[in-house]
């Protein structure tokens, strides 16, 4: 079986990579790193956090790498001053947006938002912080969420709903209110569905999500999602 | 029923009509059903018995002709003329004067000739005209002989050809080509294929959606039809939003005539066409207007709006080819079947062709709705349909486009109004409304407003929008309470051209459009605010309980 490439520049290097692969996937197979936050490989993409965000030459519109798909003679560019600095502001407005406090966080040192900071030197947020005081359900017996540290990347979500497929989580309501629910908004520990997999643990690219008593960087597993789906495809033979 | 059925029953209905000598048409939609019209209009029926002359008097119950301010409003036809604010107790004198003696009553006459004279009525051509509970006013009018033109005589792509001829651009906000949108969901690949039609209209003061579906519901239906017929859709769905009743009610009744009338169904008059119509209602998110979280909806999931490309056209609803229009899109459709695109064409201006309604509020003399043709002055709407400023106070400004619209001060009152002059001068034509403010409204406090409306529609799923807006909330409420520096007047410019440039759907990417167009025009307001913590129109810096935070 052939199938159809497409050739296009990244960062002025030139890439050939299958028809329909996203940006970011092509990017990154080309050692390219695109920064995100809500793209999981093995996830459907979910678009939101805005920080994958790259220039297409021929059009003053910004393109979500993460969904974007290729096309050819494309010519994409990763690194620009004003991509830096929009990238910036998507951290800043992230780290104020909810209580986000490093120091106290079980995903110190192992927070994707936080290296992602000091990847973009991001040493002051320009906005007035807020500190909210959402709920913490810890009645699961090992799994804990804190809502204060969500930055509602919806990556727990759906690893619940594709993967693991019982869709235990999912969000209420909307905004800068939204928060991630289990069941119909019940306590963690009298869920019905949830079948304590842990996945939505090891994909928390923050610390909103917890397994109790174990170290963070233990956890966190976030090749899950794209092992356990390339394993269904049969990708790899026994 | 056939297509000969439909002229027969507009022949039967002329007839009819022409027995009579007066037609009192009395305007029973949300504008002035609160102020009583349901009264007026059995004041009336009381009282041509009275005087005997029930026979020569038609009183119907009609859509909106626009003047929503003085209601309840009757018109009387031969003539037109209009009353304003007629109440029960003044029936029997109009009733006595105008239809016995043949002497209109003056003193109750509206009294604005000029907020009709520059206006051109081609989407609200039957509103105020016709009863919308009755298919036969309808059709009397003309209604439904565009479909039976499509049937019988023309292709769907000839149907689509005079579409793109008019050149009309969908009235949503965004001014897509309408024939070019057909043509892209004609040519996709897949089966079924949808339509939705939009009917969301959810920002603040306006009111341009209801009042077409309450006034003229067929001529949304038959859009939605000849629609169908072009790029071979079954399945049609009308979403509009729950707060409508009267004019979810006006739909129900008139998709439930069309389908006895076999207009729509599994056999369109006869000709093996098939198409239906299904009302889908909103939950009451304003996003849900957006085109892509308004599938979501008519799927059943969340209101959020979802990353293009694929479009819409080549996979919408279940992964269909859909075509999502605005109503006011659809209900030109009909006469531009009827009339030729290169007559509605000569509409307007050569770019945007044709009329768009607006919702006419605020600080104005007659607020109420217009429809204008394409590239008719600001000053034009504001002064000579609106009348000016009440109370001789000045203009300040016209914020156009709804909450993501832009302030646009007064030297720009000469800006013509179509889709690209607004949008070079930062509002949007968005979903048509205007709202003039004076001199006691506070710019930076306009802007805060619709900041926050934003903030509590914003769906969550982007970062710009959802974190972005909420922190340029607080910026303002610093500004508002006197706990502002000049760099936040920085911080503002940045984040909101952050968002425009990087928020997902529409609405985040226009939702800084107040705040742009308000540092742009009216910088002076925000440097008198953060340095002398004064607000010129008196408007902030009052104490006020502070709510409990969520």
């Amino acid at each position: 079986m052939t199938t159809t490439t497409v050739t296009l520049k990244i960062d002025g290097l030139e890439v050939t990579v299958p028809e329909g692969t996203m940006i970011l996937k092509a990017a990154k197979d080309n050692g390219i790193i695109i920064p995100t936050l809500c793209n999981l490989e093995g996830l459907s993409p979910y678009g939101g956090c805005r920080l994958c965000l790259v220039e297409i030459s021929g059009s003053p519109k910004l393109f979500p790498a993460c969904i974007t798909p290729v096309s050819s003679g494309m010519e994409v560019t990763t690194k620009s001053e004003r991509l830096t600095e929009y990238r910036r502001m998507a951290v800043q407005m992230l780290l104020a947006e909810r209580t986000h406090i490093c120091s106290v966080c079980v995903a110190n040192d192992h927070c994707e938002l936080q290296s992602l900071a000091n990847q973009l030197g991001v040493d002051h947020v320009l906005f007035e912080r807020k500190w909210t005081n959402l709920e913490i359900d810890s009645s699961h017996d090992f799994l804990v969420i804190d809502r204060n540290r969500c930055i509602l990347c919806t990556r727990c979500i759906r690893v619940c709903d594709e993967i693991e497929g019982v869709h235990t989580l999912d969000l209420k309501l909307r905004g800068k209110d939204s928060q991630v629910i289990m069941d119909l908004d019940e306590h963690w520990g009298s869920s019905c569905s949830c079948t304590s997999c842990r996945k939505c643990a090891k994909v928390c690219p923050v610390g909103a999500i917890y397994i109790e008593g174990e170290p963070v960087s233990h956890t966190k597993h976030k090749d899950i999602a794209e092992f356990i789906t390339e394993r269904r495809q049969r990708k790899w033979k026994r | 029923m056939n297509l000969a059925d439909i002229q027969k029953i507009a022949e039967q209905e002329v007839d009819f009509e022409r027995a009579y000598k007066y037609r009192i048409n009395v305007c029973c939609s949300s504008g002035c059903v609160p102020l009583g019209a349901f009264k007026v209009l059995k004041a009336f029926e009381e009282a041509v018995k009275e005087f005997g002359v029930e026979k020569e008097c038609k009183v119907a119950k009609t859509g909106c002709v626009g003047t929503c301010s003085v209601g309840p409003a009757v018109v009387i036809e031969p003539g037109d003329y209009l009353y304003q604010n007629v109440t029960p107790e003044k029936v029997r004198e109009v009733v006595r004067d105008h239809i016995v003696l043949g002497l209109p009553v003056k003193g109750m006459l509206y009294g604005n000739p000029a907020f009709f004279k520059k206006q051109h009525r081609l989407v609200l051509r039957n509103a105020g005209k016709i009863d919308p509970t009755r298919i036969q006013d309808y059709i009397a009018m003309g209604g439904y002989s565009a479909i039976v033109k499509c049937l019988a005589t023309m292709t769907p792509q000839g149907v689509i050809y005079e579409v793109a001829t008019s050149k009309l651009r969908g009235r949503g906000g965004a001014g897509f080509p309408t024939g070019q949108k057909w043509g892209l969901v004609a040519r996709a690949h897949g089966k079924p294929k949808y339509i939705v039609a939009n009917l969301d209209e959810g920002d603040p003061g306006v009111f341009a959606n209801r009042t077409l579906a309450e006034a003229d519901p067929h001529a949304i239906l038959e859009g939605m039809l000849i629609a169908a017929y072009a790029i071979g859709a079954e399945k049609g769905y009308l979403y509009i939003r729950s707060e409508y009743p009267l004019a979810i009610q006006t739909l129900q009744r008139a998709i439930a005539q069309a389908k006895s009338l076999s207009l729509l169904g599994d056999n369109v008059l006869e000709t093996g066409f098939k198409f239906d119509v299904e009302l889908r209602f909103g939950a009451g998110a304003f996003v849900a207007g957006e085109e892509t979280a308004i599938l979501a909806s008519v799927e059943g999931c969340r209101a959020m709006p979802r990353p293009r490309p694929p479009y819409p056209a080549n996979s919408g609803l279940w992964g269909k080819p859909t075509l999502i229009q605005n109503v006011e899109t659809l209900a030109n459709i009909p006469i531009i079947i009827q009339n030729g695109g290169a007559w509605f064409s000569k509409i307007g201006t050569p770019r945007c062709t044709g009329t768009k309604c607006f919702s006419l509020t605020g600080k104005t003399n007659n607020p109420g709705l217009i429809e204008v043709p394409m590239g008719i002055t600001l000053r034009e709407v504001v002064f000579d349909i609106g009348g000016g400023v009440p109370e001789g106070r000045k203009f300040k400004a016209v914020l156009v486009g709804g909450p993501s619209g832009g302030c646009l001060p007064d030297a720009l009152l000469d800006l013509p109004i179509d889709y690209d002059s607004l949008t070079r001068v930062g509002a949007i034509m968005g979903s048509g409304g205007i709202v003039v403010l004076d001199d006691h409204s506070c710019m930076v406090d306009t802007a805060k407003f619709f900041t926050e409306f934003c903030v509590d529609e914003s769906c969550g799923r982007c970062t710009p929008c959802r974190a972005g807006l909420a922190r340029i909330k607080e910026v303002f409420a610093g500004i508002t309470e006197g706990n502002a520096r000049m760099e936040d007047i920085t911080t503002l410019e940045k984040a909101s051209v952050y968002i425009r440039d990087a928020s997902l759907c529409g609405l985040g990417q226009t939702a800084p459009n107040p705040v742009l167009t308000t540092l742009r025009y009216f910088r002076d307001e925000y440097v008198e605010h953060i340095r002398d913590k004064t607000c010129r129109a008196g408007k902030c810096f009052k104490k006020e309980e502070k709510g409990v935070e969520q």
